[in-house]
């Protein structure tokens, strides 16, 4: 049923006793995680948008561009793409290749965050490092705020992961499975967002121009 | 008027669901403390945004000590003047309102209204208070830091909140931004049980438009909650790095004394875009809630359906849509592009539409309903007066050009207070009339209720009518003394005086009310289960107060909307959503 026919419908008229939305506790935590997501786009698009308003001021410098960060890119891709295939695996049943892929997607989000460590020292011993540069902090504010999501990514993870062994209930594990594999591929998509905004430099004047910030 | 289908076959069993799954505490502290129990939590929120309430009363106090009688009190110096403003506002705002509506009536009524056992998510429901909870006490502590509270001002604009001389610009603003912080992720907890109890465990028949009013406020005000306060969570945490590790997203360069500051390149006005992203959707999460609840308290106190419903829910997803594209008409004169002022000028007044919809369906629903003047109706019908009021101010303010002249004065402060502070709180106090029947099984003392009402009501119009002439006269806000003014003339010192009188009348009584919970907790009238004969699903518990689970063995079914009042041919004047059909019996069976 469509959302205008739900909210043209005639309560004090209509007849009794539909049923609808029945309580499902895989469907009620999917659909928790998705108004999380929605949460968490208003903070990034938030911070994009600060970040390019930021942009169209006549001193920006733009923050270097680190080479890391195409290694760490490809990292969470990998990690996206095991979680896929965990998923695929748990929904046909191959529990074996599900174990791996699992673990596989684990370790490449580890790898990820890594690097953006690494990137962050990186960046802070380089000769032109100064915090004032508001390129330079929203650098750091906006890889540190996608890898704390990452991170709290990774406890679900680790609580799925800690399951799948032994006895388990395997619808338990496909939704789960599910839920990270989805929150896997949000995350790596903000991540591509904020990797094309951080690396744009200075040519980011077409799109500016068209959100009239410049 | 209201119809009702009465056929044999609209009789509908119980549903045999997956049910929430409830844990059942074994001792005291697991049932009252570390509580899973939406019912409890509800009581926690209320008591501890209730107990900060009261400190930010006293502080409205303190500052209407000075501005009434000025310099009068060794006490009171410009500097905690200035945190007294700052807290009082914050306090109000995010930690009563906020917390009150969504995590009290929020925590209470979801699931009771929706016909179901619980939130889905019990355990993060819990952690949402004691982060709450936490966020409260960082905010407390700030007063007992080096330095106290910050005195931003509630708006806490930088470069102001972090530079030398404001106030509380080391401990205090930290104090502020972290514990703000911890209250987001705390109320994105409680937050996402609200929207996601409403959309996925309603009970069998519960169709979204038989939901009460109340719940689509309060559902409505948790969406644009979640949607709003990472803009908050975003400055917060940019304001900190400011403050802490010298980055410069806000501070510009600033030569103070002839020193140059350490900061450079950062963009105060980017703060107030996104702190006012988040205020001016605030507004509607204070008063969305209200809406919902006031509407259900006069259909049930006039013994009539609400005029509208469908309006009603409509207006209420469109006051929440555009409620984020007013933002700017808090900063006229913050030198922004005329067509902008314009822009926002048009949605400002453009949401007014909604809003006078919703006034006009609570004016027809009072027209020829047989009134009860009980004490939550009283607080309903003061509550339209107030915010009549406070929106037709509303419409100075949002038109950008007569809204500059009276920037910054005291006809903004009469505004927002009629709007969002005193026309909530009555419905706060309505609803808690209405409610604590069911919460406690026993009814509050109606003589106090009516003297409680008659005060808060009159009095508040003795404090903020006359605060539209100071504003209107010039007088600023935020001063800690006007002085000898030229352009101020000296009447309205007395005014001022009167003022102070009225507040501190209005915040003695407040006392009484908090005497009548407690008195009637231990004395007052046993309620019943339904003692106002309502119609929605939380007057209709197998047990009052209810027990854990709420409805005892089986969920009940909903065979109609909540405003089945007065039906023709019913024998009561109230049909409860869960009796179904071909119990309604009356003589006009075919339309009964």
């Amino acid at each position: 049923m469509s959302i205008f026919h739900d909210l043209t419908a005639k309560p004090w008229a209509t007849a009794p006793g539909t049923v609808e939305n029945l309580y499902d506790r895989a469907t009620a935590r999917k659909l928790a995680l998705k108004v999380f997501l929605a949460v968490v786009t208003v903070l990034f698009m938030l911070l994009i948008i600060a970040y390019g308003r930021r942009m169209a001021y006549e001193d920006w410098r733009p923050s270097p561009q680190l080479g890391l960060l195409w290694a760490n890119t490809l990292a969470l891709i990998l990690g996206s793409v095991a979680l896929q295939w965990a998923q695929f695996s748990v929904r046909r049943g191959h529990m074996d290749g599900m174990r791996v892929a699992l673990l596989a997607g684990g370790a490449f989000t580890v790898v990820f965050l890594v690097g953006q460590i690494l990137a962050w020292r990186q960046l802070s011993t380089m000769g032109y490092f100064d915090v004032t540069n508001p390129a330079i902090a929203f650098f750091y504010l906006i890889t540190g705020l996608h890898g704390l999501h990452l991170l709290g990514g990774l406890v679900a993870w680790g609580r799925t992961f800690s399951k799948v062994w032994g006895d388990f209930d395997v619808a338990i594990i496909r939704h789960s499975v599910e839920l990270c594999t989805l929150y896997w591929h949000y995350l790596l998509g903000v991540w591509l967002v904020l990797f094309g905004l951080l690396f744009s430099g200075n040519n980011l004047d077409i799109l500016l121009k068209l959100c009239g910030i410049r | 008027m209201s119809y009702v289908a009465h056929d044999e076959s609209a009789f509908a069993p119980p549903a045999e669901v997956e049910e929430v799954e409830l844990y059942h505490p074994k001792t005291w502290v697991g049932k009252y403390v570390w509580s899973q129990d939406a019912k409890v939590i509800a009581v926690q929120y209320a008591m501890t945004a209730m107990g900060i309430g009261l400190v930010a009363l006293v502080l409205s106090w303190l500052m209407r000590l000075q501005l009434g009688y000025p310099n009068s009190f060794s006490f009171i110096n410009p500097s905690n003047y200035l945190q007294f403003v700052t807290m009082h506002g914050m306090i109000m705002v995010i930690y009563l309102l906020t917390a009150l509506f969504l995590g009290g009536f929020g925590n209470y009524l979801i699931p009771l209204m929706v016909g179901a056992r619980d939130m889905v998510f019990p355990y993060v429901n819990m952690v949402s208070y004691w982060v709450y909870l936490f966020a409260v006490l960082l905010l407390v502590a700030s007063f007992f830091v080096t330095g106290g509270p910050t005195g931003a001002g509630w708006t806490l604009y930088p470069p102001q909140a972090i530079s030398q001389g404001t106030p509380g610009s080391s401990w205090g603003i930290i104090l502020m931004l972290v514990s703000l912080a911890f209250f987001i992720v705390g109320f994105t907890m409680g937050g996402l049980n609200y929207v996601v109890t409403v959309l996925q465990a309603r009970t069998r028949g519960m169709t979204m438009m038989r939901l009460p009013l109340t719940v689509w406020g309060i559902f409505m005000a948790t969406v644009l909650a979640l949607l709003a306060f990472p803009a908050l969570f975003v400055s917060a945490i940019m304001m900190t790095l400011d403050l802490t590790l010298g980055t410069s997203f806000f501070m510009p360069a600033i030569v103070s004394m002839g020193q140059q500051g350490g900061h450079s390149g950062g963009n105060p006005l980017l703060f107030q875009h996104l702190f006012w992203f988040f205020g001016h959707p605030e507004v509607y999460i204070v008063a969305l809630p209200a809406f919902g609840i006031v509407s259900d308290l006069l259909s049930v106190h006039a013994r009539k359906n609400i005029f509208g419903y469908r309006m009603m829910v409509w207006a209420i997803l469109a006051i929440g849509a555009l409620s984020f594209i007013v933002w700017a008409h808090h900063m006229y004169v913050s030198g922004m592009n005329p067509y902008f002022g314009f822009f926002f000028a048009t949605t400002t007044l453009i949401i007014a539409v909604p809003t006078a919809i919703k006034v006009y369906n609570w004016v027809l629903t009072l027209w020829r309903g047989n009134i009860h003047l009980t004490v939550p109706m009283l607080f309903a019908i003061g509550f339209i007066f107030t915010f009549i009021n406070g929106g037709l101010t509303g419409l100075f303010l949002g038109n950008a050009t007569v809204s500059v002249p009276l920037s910054d004065t005291m006809f903004v402060v009469a505004h927002f207070h009629m709007v969002m502070a005193i026309a909530p709180i009555l419905v706060v106090f309505g609803a808690i009339y209405h409610w604590y029947p069911k919460i406690t099984g026993r009814m509050l003392n109606d003589t106090l209720g009516k003297f409680h009402f008659w005060v808060t009501f009159v009095g508040s119009y003795g404090i903020y009518y006359p605060m539209h002439y100071l504003g209107m006269m010039g007088v600023p806000r935020r001063y800690y003394a006007i002085g000898g003014t030229d352009f101020i003339p000296a009447s309205a010192h007395f005014v001022n005086e009167w003022i102070t009188i009225a507040a501190l009348i209005v915040g003695a009584v407040q006392m009484v009310f908090l005497y009548n919970l407690i008195w009637s907790y231990f004395n007052g009238k046993p309620s019943g289960s339904n003692p106002w004969n309502a119609t929605t699903l939380e007057w209709q518990t197998p047990d009052t107060p209810p027990k854990h689970g709420n409805f005892g063995a089986t969920l009940p079914v909903v065979y109609r909307w909540a405003y089945d009042y007065s039906v023709p041919g019913a024998v009561d004047d109230f049909i409860p959503q869960n009796v179904p059909p071909r119990e309604v019996t009356g003589r006009n069976s075919s339309k009964t």
